[in-house]
């Protein structure tokens, strides 16, 4: 008899590195000299690095791999990929060439990576890319991501952190991918839940990506480990503020059962402490708090449009069928960064 | 009373808080206490943040190099589940545009005569108060700084804009200009930089 196989022990964006300790190591790096062609390196701590190569064309890289967070290794496969293909969206590129990353233990049965590696495969085929190669590893534990190039005009670039204040938040996906997916290993998930979460996941925010490149979009990241707070607050950088109407907040229905019974992740908790005090809120229930704090796989973008073209905006996202909805505004800096009312 | 100990080591999140949860639920309703170990400070968060929603008694102690002991105490007298849904403060999400500054350069409105200037003024800030959108900020400076301290006329419409979540500042030189610095009733004061900063990243300067 062979070991019983355990392919998902809880993995997607909810295997991130805290945001915490992942900042404290980035800034020891060495930094070698300024290349002004770099424009968006990790100072940004943007989704994917952009560096222009001549005054209308900029290429756009990224990297994203984690462990199984389904069983099904074809539909992990097709999440991971539209997760790593999703930064190239948020930076408002078009994929171009992709390679697979694998990390596979060596005495599982082939036919799982190559279930997985086939999900992988048609996302690329769907964003309109070329899987060019690939890497692979022989690993404890199954690992599967993609190394993405993009291109994008480099001033059509989307940063993550140049909204304005007065600017409305847009969001693509619902919330809660992370407490369903976590209820759903202890058993708790129903499959109808799930259906709709993978169906979420394994979206291409492709469809986003382009509306948005047709209205005044100010700044836009894609919503992953780090919740709808981590990556709000990476967008507020410092420099402004943030009010969330917490009714607004698209979520998927079962989550909120799910959170009032704890079944919370270990990673959502991380992104509550990173927080800390920097996020209020008044007379917010206790699912939701988790439901913003949720970290995401495959999520959402999370957009700052500004207020004369978000309508027009939300109604074009509406129209080819995403539950995008517009869940709060930006503002100019408070005593506290983010406001959920 | 009763007490018992559930094993979370290695377990991850969130098995320790169901297997704590589980146990809890084995009281039947019955007064009791439940400790549960286990090897990392997030769980314990996570099982300190249940027992907090579900108002349980909680106290977490560290035994020793990634172990942890968490005791949460039920009273027994089955609490009401959920607390009564609170009255859903409405938070009116479009009251505020958040661009919007209002910069109060003057005690008076337009020019011509002052006595009628003052009254436009205090009419427009009445009026202001009244919208059904109100601005984020309003910046007072020279002669405006008079409108934010004692003696002015527009203190009540103000203070309803301040209660509402306006911004209310006036320029710190100007109060010291005019001798107002320990006269001022509402807001905060401010600089130079920071209206600076106010007026160039607004959405809409409104100047009256």
């Amino acid at each position: 008899m062979e070991e019983k196989i355990v392919f998902c022990k809880g993995g997607g964006c909810t295997a991130k590195l805290g945001a915490g300790v992942l900042s404290r190591v980035l800034s020891r790096l060495p930094k070698g000299p300024e290349d002004p062609n770099l424009l968006i390196g990790w100072d940004s701590r943007d989704d994917a690095a952009v560096y222009q190569i001549s005054e209308d064309l900029a290429i756009v890289q990224t990297l994203d791999f984690f462990p199984p967070m389904v069983e099904d290794p074809y539909t992990f496969g097709q999440i991971a990929a539209a997760n790593a293909l999703s930064d190239i969206y948020a930076m408002g590129g078009t994929v171009k060439t992709a390679l697979n990353i694998v990390c596979f233990p060596e005495k599982w049965d082939l036919n799982i990576l190559g279930e997985i590696l086939r999900g992988g495969a048609e996302k690329v085929l769907e964003a309109g890319g070329i899987l060019a190669g690939g890497h692979s590893i022989a690993d404890d534990g199954v690992k599967y991501g993609l190394s993405v190039t993009g291109i994008v005009d480099p001033r059509r670039v989307l940063a993550n952190n140049r909204g304005a204040a007065g600017d409305v938040l847009l969001l693509t996906k619902k919330l809660g991918v992370g407490i369903l997916c976590t209820a759903n290993r202890v058993g708790e998930a129903s499959q109808e839940a799930m259906a709709e979460a993978i169906s979420s996941m394994t979206t291409l925010n492709k469809t986003a990506s382009e509306i948005a490149a047709q209205y005044d979009v100010h700044a836009c990241t894609d919503v992953t480990g780090f919740g709808l707070v981590g990556h709000l607050r990476e967008m507020l950088d410092g420099k402004l503020g943030a009010e969330i109407h917490w009714r607004e907040v698209p979520y998927f229905q079962e989550a909120e059962r799910h959170a009032n019974e704890f079944l919370l992740t270990a990673a959502g908790q991380r992104n509550r402490n990173f927080a800390g005090d920097k996020i209020a809120f008044r007379d917010v229930p206790f699912f939701m708090e988790e439901i913003l704090f949720d970290p995401q796989t495959s999520g959402g973008l999370l957009m700052a449009v500004s207020p004369r073209d978000a309508d027009a905006l939300l109604l074009e996202m509406r129209e080819a069928g995403l539950p995008a909805a517009a869940i709060g505004v930006l503002t100019l800096p408070g005593a506290v960064e983010v406001t959920v009312c | 009373m009763k007490n018992v100990t559930v094993n979370a080591m290695g377990d991850p999140c969130p098995i320790p808080v169901v297997k704590t949860k589980k146990a809890i639920a084995e009281f039947q309703g019955a007064a009791g206490t439940v400790e549960t170990l286990v090897d990392n400070e997030i769980a314990v968060q996570n099982l300190t943040k249940m027992a907090k929603v579900k108002g349980y008694g909680v106290s977490s102690s560290k035994l020793g190099e990634a172990q942890y002991k968490v005791a949460i105490t039920v009273s027994g007298e089955e609490v009401a589940e959920e607390q009564p849904e609170k009255s859903p403060e409405v938070c009116i999400p479009d009251a505020r545009r958040k661009g919007t500054v209002v910069a109060v350069t003057s005690a008076t409105m337009g020019t011509g005569s002052d006595e009628l200037g003052a009254a436009l003024m205090k009419a427009f800030l009445y009026a202001l108060s009244q919208q059904d959108e109100l601005p984020g900020t309003i910046l007072f400076y020279n002669g405006g700084a008079h409108l934010t301290c004692e003696g002015s006329a527009s203190l009540e419409d103000l203070q309803n804009m301040e209660a509402q979540g306006v911004e209310i500042l006036t320029c710190g030189t100007c109060l010291n200009y005019y001798g107002l610095t320990d006269k001022l009733q509402i807001g905060g004061v401010t600089n130079m930089y920071d209206i600076v900063e106010r007026l160039t990243k607004a959405a809409l300067v409104v100047r009256p």
